[in-house]
């Protein structure tokens, strides 16, 4: 092991693994460079960074006694789930402690009569969804992520997955939580019913990147699994056609379980990886619809008719679960299948109003062009919220910063269109320059207000979420005024 | 079709410089709900008017003034409608007060509240700086969720000036069923019930019977009809339920009517069921008790739940009680948004 240099948390604590033990014994205290490996990054491997210490406590009582010690001795603190997060939310820093979730992983109670369940942050997404699957209920939000992230960080995320289009995102299946704020006190949010007292703090909470509080336990609501499935296939031979179908499916009147779309390249890894299944076309779309038997039928059939007059060449209808299940194993695998294309992708998550879904497409390909990078397309399309894959080589170099350089013209682009630069990554340390282009001064004062109201010291996750006024000045007012970009003119980088 | 903007934005200024107290207000409809307050009446009459509205897109944005029903006529000519069903009390109300009270009707639990409908808003802050959150689109996590805080807030963090919403399509059909059961009856076969995926949009319990409703699909609704029995009952109920109008309601004389907030599924025997009316499935418990019982919220409290003293005449109690931590931190969020504490303060908690 060569010998390191402390990082600047220990130079200047010293003695905090020693007071951390004494406050929390069953913490597990990691001191060492080599144990710190897998916390150096999460998702957004291109960032990585040492941790100035990593405690994982063992229950909800440690990580307040733990936050308390911090906020006396002025320790930042980074929390962290299972570190899948795409932003940079859980990325270390050398001054700050690491606090993992990981052992607070119980399920505490599945309650099928009032349909709820009450876990430990540390519980990841998959595994409820298969304990409550036996009472025949379901948690709706779920990510492409959800074998290994937590719900504690989807939580901090507020994140979203297939189903979220009817079936809501994090915030609208969250319950209550009880978070251990920085000076170690807990509060609990939300009630034991569908509501809490005073203000309604839990949407504040939910998608705050760890800088409000610590999620140590959290209730959520569950659904009854629908009796009956249908998938529709569509295939399209033009991008805006795609688009436009979106659209009309929503405007019959019809609320999908989940409403997807890839694009050639998408389609191509896919096929790459998996071997051929899916039509060859510009643009696949794939359409759940479920209820009783009579219903899902009825309305796959409405789906398919307006698939039909929106020009799509290839129609199919999954009618068994098998079936459903084939539809669907491309889309699952399509993250994944992007590493045969491209050592390196970079995911982009901006969201747009639905009917400029078509021209955003359109513009993202002309930009991608322009930086001499390809672009594939798999994304929440019934939500508007897409992901556009750059992919590059991190090996060739002024590559990384080329593909940084066109994912901030990309969301450009969708706040341009009315949209926003994340629907359900976050902005954690990716995405502060971009959120100086959506949001003015005014905002981000408010921001940084409410969050002294919870952490009056700013010491949790700080540098996440929120950009600084001083940096969005340096980046010279980019601000995006609904819609309109200053100086529309200028080439920007 | 106004705007007021500039206007009511300088109204805010001049209140924050002199440290007038204001409410903030649309036509004053619900200002029966939380503490009374000595403030400044500022309505947002006139402001009003759709900025924008795309069925397709099922996004209204609408300027907070506009009269509710006008919203809603607007909507189902498009065949949509505001999922969180907001009640209507006399005499009327507009669409800011709807997300200011955050008050949503019989279909919550399914449809959900009017903060999860909420997508983006236009707000004038407690420094008089207009100021915007969110969006028009569905998904949106860049930023803290200032949105959606702002639903129920009682006009104690700023004075909404336009709100982007979710709207769904109407149910292609609707059908209200009842049935006679006493109340854990009732409970025991919404337990079963309401586990399997029925397209119920409405549960309620009172003086002996049960209401169901259920709104969907033609397909859905006629399946679950056939399963679940009961009689044919006119769907006037629901609206009767949501506005208050029932007689239960109406039978409150001097009494405090209670909300309780619990699980669906706590048990009804610390009720007095004679004054009791179960809407939301159980999660939602409206209580008829004397003005000087605290009964209500200590069995709130033992249920899991928490209680609001939600009609009082004369409103001699505190209408909410918190304490300890959480009070703390409402105080500091409000102070976040209200440095100078002009908007309705103390309407909600002392300090907020
Ligand atoms: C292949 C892949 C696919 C993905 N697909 C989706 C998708 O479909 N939809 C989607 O929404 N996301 C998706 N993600 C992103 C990611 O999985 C989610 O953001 C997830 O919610 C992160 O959970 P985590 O446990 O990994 O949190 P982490 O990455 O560990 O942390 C995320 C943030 O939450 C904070 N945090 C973690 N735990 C807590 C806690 N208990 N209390 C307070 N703060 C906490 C951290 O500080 C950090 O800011 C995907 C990621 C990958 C790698």
């Amino acid at each position: 092991m060569p010998v390191r240099e402390p990082t600047p948390l220990l130079a200047r604590h010293p003695d905090l693994p020693r007071r951390l033990a004494a406050v929390a014994p069953g913490a597990k205290l990691l001191t060492r460079p080599a144990e710190w490996a897998p916390y150096a990054c999460d998702g957004l491997t291109a960032r990585r960074r040492r941790p100035g210490m990593v405690a994982v406590p063992a229950d909800a009582g440690e990580v307040a006694a733990i936050l308390r010690l911090c906020h006396a001795l002025e320790v930042p603190v980074v929390p962290r789930g299972a570190g899948t997060g795409l932003s940079g939310g859980a990325l270390p820093r050398e001054d700050a402690l690491v606090l993992s979730l990981a052992r607070l992983d119980r399920i505490l109670e599945i309650d099928p009569e009032a349909r709820t369940a009450t876990v430990e942050p540390g519980v990841r997404n998959l595994e409820l969804g298969e304990a409550v699957a036996p009472f025949g209920l379901f948690y709706a939000p779920d990510p492409s992520s959800q074998v290994a992230c937590t719900l504690g960080g989807n939580v901090a995320e507020n994140a979203g997955g297939v189903h979220c289009l009817k079936y809501g995102l994090t915030v609208h299946n969250l319950l209550a939580v009880d978070l251990v704020l920085m000076n170690g006190e807990t509060v609990r949010l939300g009630g034991g019913g569908l509501d809490g007292p005073g203000l309604d703090l839990l949407p504040v909470v939910c998608g705050s990147e760890g800088l409000l509080g610590v999620v140590t336990r959290l209730r959520v609501r569950l659904l009854p699994r629908p009796e009956s499935v249908r998938v529709v296939l569509a295939a399209f031979d033009a991008l805006r056609r795609a688009g436009d179908a979106v659209a009309a499916v929503l405007r019959a009147g019809i609320l999908p379980a989940g409403l997807e779309m890839m694009d050639r390249l998408a389609l191509r890894a896919v096929a790459a990886y998996l071997g051929p299944g899916y039509p060859e076309c510009e643009a696949l779309l794939l359409c759940e619809l479920d209820g009783c038997a009579e219903e899902a039928e009825a309305l796959a059939q409405r789906v398919a008719r307006c698939f039909a007059e929106g020009g799509a060449v290839e129609i199919q209808v999954a009618r068994t679960p098998e079936a459903c299940r084939r539809l669907w194993a491309g889309r699952k695998a399509a993250f994944p299948a992007m590493g045969r294309l491209a050592p390196d992708y970079y995911v982009m998550d901006g969201t747009l109003p639905r009917h400029r879904l078509g021209e955003v497409l359109e513009t993202i390909a002309a930009l991608a062009r322009e930086h001499g990078l390809a672009v594939a397309n798999v994304f929440h399309a019934g939500d508007g919220n897409l992901h556009p894959l750059i992919l590059y080589d991190a090996g060739v170099p002024q590559q990384r910063e080329a593909a940084e350089a066109l994912g901030r013209r990309i969301l450009e682009a969708c706040v341009a269109a009315g949209g926003t630069i994340t629907g359900e990554h976050g902005v954690g340390v990716e995405k502060l320059d971009a959120m100086c282009i959506q949001f003015g001064r005014g905002e981000l004062e408010r921001f940084h207000a409410l969050r002294r109201a919870f952490d009056g010291k700013g010491l949790l996750n700080p540098g996440k979420a929120i950009p600084t006024l001083h940096r969005c000045a340096e980046l010279g007012g980019m601000h995006v005024q609904r819609g309109r970009l200053p100086h529309p003119e200028l080439e920007r980088f | 079709m106004g705007d007021r903007t500039r206007e009511l934005a300088e109204q805010v200024q001049e209140a924050a410089r002199t440290r007038t107290p204001i409410a903030p207000l649309g036509t004053g409809s619900k200002g029966f709900l939380g503490n009374p307050c000595r403030a400044r009446p500022l309505a947002t009459t006139g402001h009003t008017g759709v900025v924008d509205y795309q069925p397709a897109e099922l996004v209204v944005s609408v300027r907070s003034g506009t009269p509710l029903p006008e919203l809603v006529r607007l909507l189902a000519r498009e065949g949509q409608a505001l999922p969180f069903d907001p009640p209507a009390f006399p005499p009327g109300g507009t669409v800011g007060g709807a997300v200011g009270a955050g008050l949503a009707g019989p279909g919550r639990p399914w449809q959900g509240a009017v903060r999860d409908h909420v997508l983006g808003l236009t707000l004038v802050d407690g420094k008089g700086s207009v100021l915007h959150f969110g969006g028009r689109v569905m998904k949106n996590v860049a930023g803290f969720d200032v949105s959606r805080l702002l639903c129920g807030s009682l006009g104690t963090l700023g004075l909404i000036l336009e709100v982007s919403l979710r709207v769904t399509p109407l149910p292609e059909t609707t059908c209200s069923r009842v049935f006679t059961l006493d109340a854990e009856a009732a409970q025991s076969c919404l337990a079963r019930w309401l586990r399997r995926p029925f397209p119920v949009t409405g549960a309620a319990w009172e003086g002996g019977r049960l209401h169901l409703r259920l709104a969907g699909t033609e397909a859905a609704v006629r399946a679950a009809v056939r399963r679940l029995g009961g009689e044919q009952e006119h769907p006037a109920f629901w609206t009767a339920l949501r506005d208050q109008t029932l007689a239960f309601f109406r039978r409150r004389d001097r009494r405090v009517l209670w909300r309780l907030s619990v699980p669906p599924n706590a048990p009804v025997r610390g009720h007095d069921l004679e004054a009791t009316l179960l809407d939301w499935g159980g999660a939602q418990r409206w209580v008829l008790a004397a003005p000087d019982d605290p009964g209500p919220e200590r069995l709130a409290q033992t249920l899991g739940g928490y209680a609001v003293r939600f009609r009082q005449e004369p409103p001699a109690r505190p209408w909410q009680v918190l304490s300890g931590t959480l009070l703390w931190l409402n105080q500091q969020v409000k102070r976040s948004f209200d440095p100078a504490g002009i908007f309705n303060p103390g309407r909600l908690h002392p300090g907020c």
